[in-house]
């Protein structure tokens, strides 16, 4: 049974954050992932970050995954255990995980005195006649093959979703030398930065906006895409549909939280679509209803990179401060309370603020 | 890519009341058709075109900057103090025209991939512009590539004049090109050979 005072779960930039924030306040911290390396989605993300100098702004997700990677690596309160996925949270604070090591599979239990959760995210499917074609992808895996494993997806494309995980996607595609035929958006409007779209525009890319997939088609992997116009209640208009050749379809729509664990441990959930589904309830400390447990990063509400970074300080701070070892917290929350709050006062900070406020309205109306 | 060049004009004509020292870049809404495209509008461009004397002075950045988003590193990038301090980190970038001298560090440095440096009067007949270029292989000095305008199109040819690539090794090359006069506001990618971009 290992004891950490803190145990962090998924090695991602919240998760790495928390760990590093708990860490510095002199607490002991075990850092769980399943993956082989620490920095989640910031391993395969090549493109330069936004947000403020503090969160790395400007420095590309690639190299700010080796920057934390580092330090979570050599920081001596923290211990770095990877190849482990966490299985399970039970009623006396244990937690269960199965860590495999050259192909052999060990089982291990932990109880720490506080959890902090940073499991990211899952993305979400689409509905539509093919989807289950080999050709189909969710986004993260297109990114995994290019950007990790450098094998190419593909050819040819068709990009669904022109928020910034598709729009980025899409380029790096282009980068990788894949043909992108068009990004297809149910949305009247695109949801990604204008930046982002302006980029893949330059590359000749079209954005069809107010369309969706119809149906993907092949034999025995996917050939060929027809999409459609659909209106403002979302449903297809007959007689619009446009074909397209591709031997990819790569789904960008949406990314749910990864709260499991936290249903486990009883913690209070709502469903916010704001912040991507059933989220944990948690206070401006990123605590959740049960003491002793936080939440940091997507699994709180999905958001973004330089946010999952701020939360999971946050979340670091506040769990190494219930333990009495954060003796600067005030000063250092507030901090980072400032900074969140500049990094989501503008509009694209608009639909996460009103998915914490809807988050505080259900709490208090479940008492 | 007449409606850019006739933004241009916008700017003299309409104006925003600012001296040409300072101007608040894109300081008004993101147009409907750039919501909807990705391109933006001639509305849009307007908002952050140097003034003409400025532009015909030598090179000047054009920040092609239109939305409020969490992001800062042109102010900081900037070594002369051309881009304003940001009060909140969501507001868009304002350039102090006289003390831009269109070096091109904040091209390199903008995660948007949303600058240019423009000299209009490179030659008699000729513009230069600096452009982030992120794709392999990059051009060679004195080759000749295919000039994009901001869909992707090719619009006429650029000759290389210079690729200046980062110190940091992943930062974002930029590429500076000879183009007929009238594309300076026009172009915004190039498409080289052996590569398969926008071809």
């Amino acid at each position: 049974m290992l004891n950490p005072q803190v145990m962090v779960v998924g090695a991602g930039p919240a998760g790495m954050s928390a760990a590093l924030a708990a860490a510095d306040c002199g607490v002991k911290v075990l850092l769980v992932d399943f993956f082989s390396e620490p920095g989640g989605q910031l391993v395969k993300q090549t493109h330069k970050f936004f947000g403020s100098r503090g969160e790395h702004a400007g420095v590309r997700g690639i190299e700010i995954a080796r920057l934390l990677g580092e330090k979570v690596r050599t920081h001596l309160g923290v211990e770095l255990l990877l190849d482990t996925q966490v299985l399970g949270y039970y009623p006396d604070g244990v937690l269960t995980m199965e860590r495999t090591v050259d192909g052999e599979s060990e089982y291990l239990k932990a109880r720490p005195r506080r959890l902090v959760v940073c499991a990211g995210a899952s993305e979400k499917p689409l509905a539509f006649p093919g989807n289950d074609l080999p050709g189909v992808y969710g986004a993260g895996a297109v990114q995994t093959l290019m950007n990790v494993h450098g094998v190419m997806p593909g050819r040819r494309a068709v990009m669904v979703g022109a928020g910034n995980i598709g729009l980025i996607i899409s380029y790096q595609l282009r980068q990788a030398r894949v043909e992108v035929a068009a990004v297809v958006e149910a949305a009247p409007v695109i949801g990604g930065y204008a930046v982002h779209a302006s980029k893949i525009r330059r590359l000749g890319v079209p954005i069809l906006t107010s369309h969706s997939v119809k149906e993907a088609h092949g034999e025995r992997e996917l050939e060929g895409v027809t999409v459609w116009r659909v209106d403002e209640r979302w449903q297809g208009i007959p007689g619009s549909e446009r074909h397209f050749e591709a031997d990819v379809l790569c789904l960008a729509v949406g990314l749910s939280p990864l709260a499991e664990l936290l249903w486990q441990a009883g913690c209070r959930m709502a469903y916010v679509p704001e912040l991507g589904g059933h989220v944990p309830w948690h206070d401006e400390h990123q605590q959740t209803s049960v003491p002793g447990i936080f939440v940091a990063g997507d699994a709180a509400g999905v958001e973004e990179a330089s946010s999952a970074m701020v939360t999971g300080r946050m979340a670091g701070l506040a769990a190494a401060a219930s333990l009495g070892s954060c003796p600067h917290y005030r000063e250092l929350a507030g901090e980072a309370r400032a900074q969140l709050e500049a990094l989501r006062a503008g509009p694209p900070g608009e639909k996460i603020r009103k998915g914490l406020a809807r988050l505080e309205e259900v709490a208090r109306r479940a008492g | 890519m007449r409606d850019d060049a006739s933004a241009a004009g916008a700017v003299k004509a309409g104006g925003r009341g600012d001296t040409p020292a300072a101007g608040a870049v894109g300081a008004g809404p993101v147009t409907r058709q750039l919501r909807k495209t990705g391109l933006p509008a001639v509305e849009d461009l307007a908002q952050v075109m140097p003034p003409e004397e400025v532009r015909r002075r030598g090179p000047v950045a054009v920040f092609e900057c239109f939305e409020r988003i969490p992001c800062d590193p042109c102010c900081w990038s900037c070594q002369r103090g051309a881009v304003k301090p940001f009060g909140d980190i969501n507001d868009l970038p304002e350039v102090d025209w006289e003390r831009c001298n269109g070096c091109g560090l904040c091209v390199a440095a903008c995660p948007g991939l949303a600058i240019f440096v423009v000299h209009e009067a490179y030659t008699d007949t000729t513009s230069l512009i600096k452009l982030p270029y992120e794709f392999l292989p990059l051009p060679e000095v004195g080759q000749l590539v295919g000039a994009l305008d901001r869909e992707g199109t090719r619009v006429g040819e650029a000759r290389v004049v210079r690729v200046h690539k980062q110190r940091e090794k992943m930062g974002t090359p930029v590429v500076w090109i000879e183009v007929e006069r009238d594309l300076a506001h026009v172009v915004r990618n190039v498409t080289v050979a052996g590569g398969e971009q926008g071809e």
